[in-house]
Formats: structure tokens, sequence, C-alpha cells
């Protein structure tokens, strides 16, 4: 993976620039000493590291936008961070870059039961916005797994889902306005306790853009009642076929499960054997909740078990209490665990038909002979969002390499089926250069108006999302033509 | 112009030399008076169907009809319940799947599902120098590169003209019922709507009719869950002092059929708009700006009111939030859309000159 060459007019000037922020903001708020900025040199995706020139973590809009104009006015390229959990390298820095971190802004601002939102920083973590709201009975929705840790600005920045997103969408259909903060550091609003865009749909497509179209410090987002309860049953297949078809036929009975998610042989071996969940000895596995009170949790679960009955499942559990639930649950739960404590793991994140799931975990296996690498399965199978863990040991020369290559192929293998290249962790530096299996020169084009509009010179979280040479040759166009 | 492929539209695109007026089935009012017209109706078809996977992908002229005849066959439908305007507009029932897309067409179950931008999974479409462009695909979960499927759905043409739409789809369900709570002021009634909502019992709209004083709140799903809700939740609106009654299945459908499409509306004299605000804010946006016949839908997030030929409801808004479209009235005398804040439109502004530069795609519409 390239990333740009530092530009050496920036990296010349970091004790003017160091000196300009130390004057926008209070000292603790300023880091620059090369031991404390390798704090920043890389986010979950820990493969690529970079320590920045200098991180700053703002306490307000008024010093985001002070910052960000300085930096415009310099030419300092920015990075954006939330919580720095990123699996796809959104928040690695570049050598000239400066860290823009949002962790110290975290309040609410505002809670509206009547009107069903919430309106909070977005350094505030995805876990404490559910936590401010649940008193009252109250969630929000979108649950990434890093949702203990990862923060509202990053979810937004890569319109993060979660295992529950079957039901309740991903943080784009959660999310109903936005202060936001433009490279040239003027403050917008955008949207809010309404439910739609007065003109064009511009939160939409800020939602996603991985904190390349400005940095936003305050989020209204949409809050539900919880329900009444949830329980889970799970079933075991002799193979990925029948699993498969079982999600289908349970969809298009007009069930409408909160999560479906599948797990095949390597991935249950695995995390039976770290968790002792007790899971079947099977080809695959499912486990489908449902949620509401006793009595519409049993509506759904025998319509679901009725059909799982006539695909042969050699297991059929249902959790009669929270107790059983969480068995039931600790094995997918201790999946990552599990394949980290066998060796180290790469995990991607590809989204494919539900339909071409029997075939496309085929050809996985087939792949994994090929590269000579393990690899476990586990997947959103109610909306194809597959999760495979390609195991390899990073101490050994070029098994990175190989794991890296492995991968592609994965993603690729899921474009080609009629899927895409990432259905939550976003593209950042790690599937920047597969975007044009996916997109045509003209698809990328557009989006990078986008950019254009927003941060004409390109400074903000400007090495990822568009591979280098395609965004070079669309930069070169642009200056050419002005 | 009707093209027939992608292609052709391309083709119609790169040369046309004046603004063009970009419609699906002309149902809506939005698109401007003035141009040649280019019609989509010409890109029909349903082209995948995937019952379970819960997914479309249809030419963007193929009608709302079709669309809807072929999913309910499958005990689907378009969650987002897109309704028709021909009722109050007096036209035809000839809406595309397409124009629905474009215009962000969302009706009364956009509370509990998403808005019709919330099931749009994949578009393909030409922007005004011809050049085709894809964005998003045909499955649920997708962050790969921007959103501009978003960006595109509620643009009315003026970014690009669709020509294929992949979108969501979801199971039909089993049975429904309505509450009907009689006598309630609006405030009243908005408290009622927005305390259904703020419980598990999961209600799939929620509508006020200012003229008969009547409020409506639905659920839907399986049969047993319907009537352990129903049985809740007339607890909770029990509080409200009204006299409640409830509609069974069908009448519950025939009347939200109603409600989305305005019939009680469409016979009044004036104009209608559309006002988009915060649930709690809507009784006093309504008296702010003298409206007192319409319907509340969204809880009160959407107030659908009819005023006097050419008054103008947008200065109520201040200090509110929100915004007002103009679905029936003098065109010109007003723009149909609630002009942007400046910042905000200036954005606006530079997305639509990256698109169509050279300005012939519903020309003025959005600006």
């Amino acid at each position: 993976m390239q990333m740009p060459r530092p530009n050496p007019d920036v990296l010349t000037r970091k004790a003017e620039l160091v000196r300009r922020l130390h004057a926008l903001l209070p000292s603790d708020s300023v880091i620059s000493d090369p031991v404390e900025t390798k704090a920043y040199e890389c986010d979950g995706l820990s493969a690529y590291r970079c320590p920045p020139m200098a991180a700053v973590l703002p306490r307000s809009t008024q010093e985001v936008a002070a910052v960000l104009k300085l930096c415009h006015e310099m030419n300092v390229p920015v990075v954006p961070r939330g919580a720095g959990t990123s699996l796809a390298g959104g928040a690695l820095p570049t050598a000239d870059s400066l860290i823009l971190g949002v962790a110290r802004m975290n309040d609410v601002l505002e809670t509206d039961y009547e009107n069903r939102v919430i309106k909070v920083q977005t350094g505030r973590t995805n876990l404490s916005v559910t936590g401010a709201v649940e008193a009252q009975g109250f969630f929000y929705a979108p649950d990434p797994s890093s949702q203990l840790a990862c923060a509202i600005a990053g979810n937004i920045a890569m319109n993060s889902g979660g295992a529950h997103c079957l039901k309740y969408g991903v943080t784009s259909n959660n999310l109903l306005g936005v202060k936001m903060v433009t490279m040239q550091g003027d403050i917008v609003d955008i949207g809010g306790a309404h439910l739609d865009a007065a003109g064009l749909d511009l939160l939409g497509v800020i939602c996603g853009s991985e904190g390349q179209l400005g940095v936003v410090t305050e989020a209204t987002l949409r809050i539900l009642h919880k329900p009444e309860g949830a329980l889970p049953v799970l079933m075991g297949f002799d193979s990925n076929e029948v699993a498969g078809a079982c999600v289908s036929d349970i969809i298009q009975a007009g069930v409408l499960p909160v999560a479906i998610e599948f797990m095949d042989r390597p991935c249950i071996e695995a995390t039976d054997a770290f968790s002792g969940a007790g899971y079947p000895d099977c080809e695959a596995l499912l486990i489908v909740e449902v949620e509401g009170s006793a009595l519409e949790i049993d509506e759904q679960l025998e319509k679901i078990t009725a059909i799982a009955s006539r695909h042969n499942p050699v297991e059929l559990r249902q959790a009669r209490d929270q107790d059983e639930a969480a068995r039931i649950w600790l094995g997918r739960k201790s999946a990552f665990g599990a394949m980290g404590q066998i060796n180290d793991y790469m995990c991607l994140d590809g989204t494919i038909p539900v339909s071409e799931l029997p075939y496309v975990l085929r050809r996985i296996s087939e792949l994994s002979q090929q590269f000579g690498l393990a690899v476990g399965n586990v997947f959103h199978a109610g909306d194809g969002n597959m999760h495979p863990l390609i195991l390899y040991d990073a101490n050994k020369p070029g098994d990175l390499e190989t794991c890296e290559a492995f991968g592609a192929e994965i993603l690729k293998l899921c474009v080609e089926v009629g899927g895409c290249l990432t259905g939550e962790h976003g593209v950042g530096v790690e599937k920047r250069d597969l975007m044009n299996v996916q997109f045509g020169p003209m698809d990328l084009e557009a989006q990078m108006w986008l950019k254009d509009v927003f941060d004409p010179k390109w400074l903000l979280n400007a090495a990822k999302v568009f591979p280098l040479e395609s965004a070079q040759a669309h930069r070169a166009a642009q200056l050419a033509a002005e | 112009m009707t093209p027939q492929t992608t292609a052709d539209l391309s083709d119609i695109m790169r040369a046309a030399e004046a603004p063009l007026r970009i419609v699906g089935g002309d149902s809506r009012g939005i698109a401007p008076k003035a141009g040649a017209t280019l019609q989509t109706t010409g890109l029909a078809g349903i082209k995948a169907y995937q019952p379970g996977a819960l997914t479309m992908v249809a030419g963007a002229g193929t009608s709302l009809q079709e669309v809807e005849d072929t999913l309910a066959a499958q005990g689907q439908r378009l969650a987002f319940e897109p309704m028709r305007y021909h009722k109050i507009l007096g036209g035809q029932k000839s809406s595309t799947i397409g124009g629905v897309f474009a215009a962000n067409i969302s009706g009364s179950r956009r509370i509990q599902t998403g808005a019709a931008r919330d099931f749009l999974l994949g578009i393909e479409c030409v922007d005004g120098q011809g050049q085709v462009i894809r964005n998003g695909g045909r499955v649920m979960k997708n962050v790969t590169g921007y959103d501009l499927v978003k960006l595109l759905s509620g643009s009315c043409g003026t970014l690009g003209v669709l020509s294929e739409v992949a979108f969501k789809v979801l199971p039909a369900s089993e049975t429904e019922t309505t509450f009907v709570l009689e006598g309630l002021d609006s405030q009243q009634a908005v408290k009622a709507m927005t305390g259904a909502l703020a419980t598990p019992y999961d209600v799939s709209g929620a509508a006020y009719d200012m003229m008969a004083q009547k409020t409506y709140i639905r659920i839907e799903g399986f049969l047993k869950s319907v009537g352990y809700r129903a049985e809740k939740l007339s607890e909770v609106l029990g509080r409200f002092g009204a006299q409640i009654s409830r509609l069974p299945k069908d009448a519950s459908a025939d009347l939200w059929h109603s409600v989305r499409n305005l019939e009680a509306l469409a016979d009044l004299p004036g104009d209608i708009w559309r006002i988009s605000v915060k649930p709690s804010d809507a009784p006093a946006v309504c008296q702010a700006a003298g409206l007192q016949k319409g319907f509340l839908d969204w809880s009160g997030g959407l107030i659908w009111g009819v005023l006097e030929a050419g008054a103008n409801p947008r200065p109520a808004l201040q200090g509110f939030g929100g915004h007002a479209t103009c679905i029936r009235g003098q065109k010109g005398a007003l723009p149909r859309f609630q002009p942007e804040a400046p910042q905000l439109a200036v954005l606006s502004q530079k997305i639509r000159q990256k698109f169509d530069p050279r300005g012939i795609l519903n020309t003025g519409l959005m600006d």
C-alpha cells in the first residue's frame, strides 16, 4: 500500500504550524512531541503506521474551525479522527498531516423523547449515546462491534452498520442533522430534527464520505424505544447451501429478525474451542434473533423453526431465557477473539447478494488452498455482509503480503457476483486500490466532483477512498482547466 | 423525447442545446413548464427481482403500478408506501419508480421504516453532458465510495436522469389495525401520536385530519403480535381522553390509502403545501401560517396544508426550522422548493455545476 509522498514544504513549516496552533488552542490541546504523536500513528488497521506531524484535540466547533482555517491557509493536510477504531485505515496519518481528534467533544447537547432525537457532540462513543437515553427506555440503533469505543464522528464518516441493521438500518438511516466544519473553516448546519432535506440531500452524501468533505462536530440522531425483549435461536446445518436457503426462506416468509448471523465450519470449530459455547458439530450455523414481548417472540420463533425444520437441521436450539440466549451468542461474540488466539488475522467486509452465498463460500475455500492461508467466515447473513477472517503470521516474512493478495481476490469475487468491496468498514486505505474493480472511471470521477466542491485543495483525508493515480489524474486535469 | 435505452438517453443529452424538462410519469407537476420534455417511460421493465433477498432492479421508467403489483404477487411491498398526487393534481396515476426515487416520495410509513432514499440501493444515471454514472449496487449494506445514491434521490432530475434503480423491498404485513381518536385538537393529537411512537409497540402510521379532528394510529405485523400491541396501545392512548375506536384490517388499509393520497384535500380550493418540521412544532407552525385545513402525517413531522392561493407559509417557519414545498399552486409566484440557507445554496449550486455544467436539467427547479 502506497501513501503520497509527504510535501517537503509543509514538513519544513512544522514549527510555524505548531506555534500558530498554540495561539489558537489551549496548550494541552496541541501535541507535537514525536514521542506523543506516535500515539496517533495508526488506527484499528495497525499493519500500517505513520506518525503525523502534530495532533490537536479541540474542545469546541469554533476551535475546530480555527484549526481548519489555519491548515487551509498553510496547505497542511488534515486527517480527522474519532476514536481511531477504523479497520480500514480511515484515520491513518501521512507524515505531513495534522491529526484533528474530536474525542474531547463528547457532550450530550439535547435529548428530546417527544420527537425521538438526541443531539450530541461527535466525540461521544456510540454506546454512550444509548447510555444517555436508556433510563427512559430508549436506544440508538446502529451497533458496530466496536460500539464501546468508537465515536459517532467515525460512525458518520464511515456510515457504520452493525449486527442489528437488518431491522434498524445503518448510520445514514438514523442521522437527521449535522453541524460540520469545512476545510476552509466555515461552519454549516445541515438537516435537523425534521425528517427530510430542503434541497439536495447533502447529509446523505456527507454520511459515509470518510472524513473527506468536512469535520462533523455535532449530530442529531434518531432514537427509538427499546423493544420489550429479544431471544435467539441457533440452527446447525450440514451444508452452507442449505443454511443459505434457510435464510432466504425466513426472509421470504415475512419474518424480519433483528439479526441473522452465519458461521462456517472453521469458524464454528475455532470459536467453540475458544469459548466452550457448546456449538453442534456441523458445516454451517445460523443464529437468528427476534424481538418483542414474550408472546411476539414465540410467534416469530414458531414460524422460523417451522421453516428451519423443512431444511433438516442437525440441531435446533431455542433459548428459553436470557442465560441460554447468552450462551448461544457467546461463541459468535468471541469469534474475532477466538480467531485472534489461533493467529493474526485480517478481517474483510465485502457484501454479496444473499443468493450467491454458497458459491462464494466454495470459492473462498478454493482460494484458501491456493494461497495456503486458512480462513473462517462469520457473516451478517440477512443483508449479505461477509466477514471472512484470513489467518496469517505477522512475524513470518511475506505472510502479510500473501494475506493481502488473498483478501483482494475475495473482494474481487464479491464484486463479481454483484456485491461490493465494503459493507460497513469503509474503503480507507485498505480497499482504496481496489475501487477500480467496482467502479468505472466515470463513476469515480463523479464522486471526486463532491470532493472538489467541499474541499477544492484536497487537504482533508485526501489519501483515502480514491486510488492515488485516479485522484492525481483528476487533480491534474482540474488544475489544467483552471 | 422518450429514450429506449441508456445509450439513447446519453445521446439525447449530449445533443441537447437548450434546457430540458425531465419527467418520469409527469404526474406530480414538479418539472418546470419550459423546455422540451424528456420522459423516461421508455426505460421500462423489471430486470431482476429476488424476493428472498428483498431486492428489485428496474428501469427508471417502469410504472409504479407494475412494481407494486409484481411485489404484491410475492407478498412484498415498497415499505415507504409512496403516495400518488392524481387526486390533488387531477392528473394521471402515471408515476414511475424512477420518478418516485428522484423526488424521494415517501408516505406515512416513513416514520417506521424510512424514506424512499433509505430504500434506494443503487442507481445508473446520465448527467447533463450525457455521461453515464453508476453508484451503489444491489446489496443492502454498501459503504463503498461516496453515497451518490442519496444525493440523486430527491434531486428531482437536476443532477442527472435516472435510467435504472435497484431498491430494497419488504414483506407486506399479515394484518394491520388502526386506532381512531375523535375530537382532539392538533396539540393533543401530536401528543397522542408522539406518545404512541415513544413505546415499543412499533407504530407504523400516525396522522391527524385537521378538518375532521380525527387522529389515526396504525400498527402492523403478525396476527398475535398486532393483537397484543393493540391491547397495550389502547392503554397508552386512553390517557388522552378521546373517544377511541379501532378499524380492522381492510378498513385500516383503505383509510391509509386515502390519507397518503390526500383524498380529503382534493376538492378544497387553494394551494397545497408540504411542510417538514419537528413533530412537536407542527401545531405552532400551523397557527403561525394560519393553516386550518389539512393533514398532519409522520406524527406531526409532515404538514399537508391547504392555504389561500398565493399565501406563503415560509415566514411562519422562522424560529422553528424545517421547510415548505409548494405541491399545488400558481407556478412562478413562489419557488416550489424553499430556498436553502446561503452557505448550503452555494454548495448545492457548485454540485449542480459539476453534474450539469450547461444548465439543461430541470433548470432552476431547486435553485
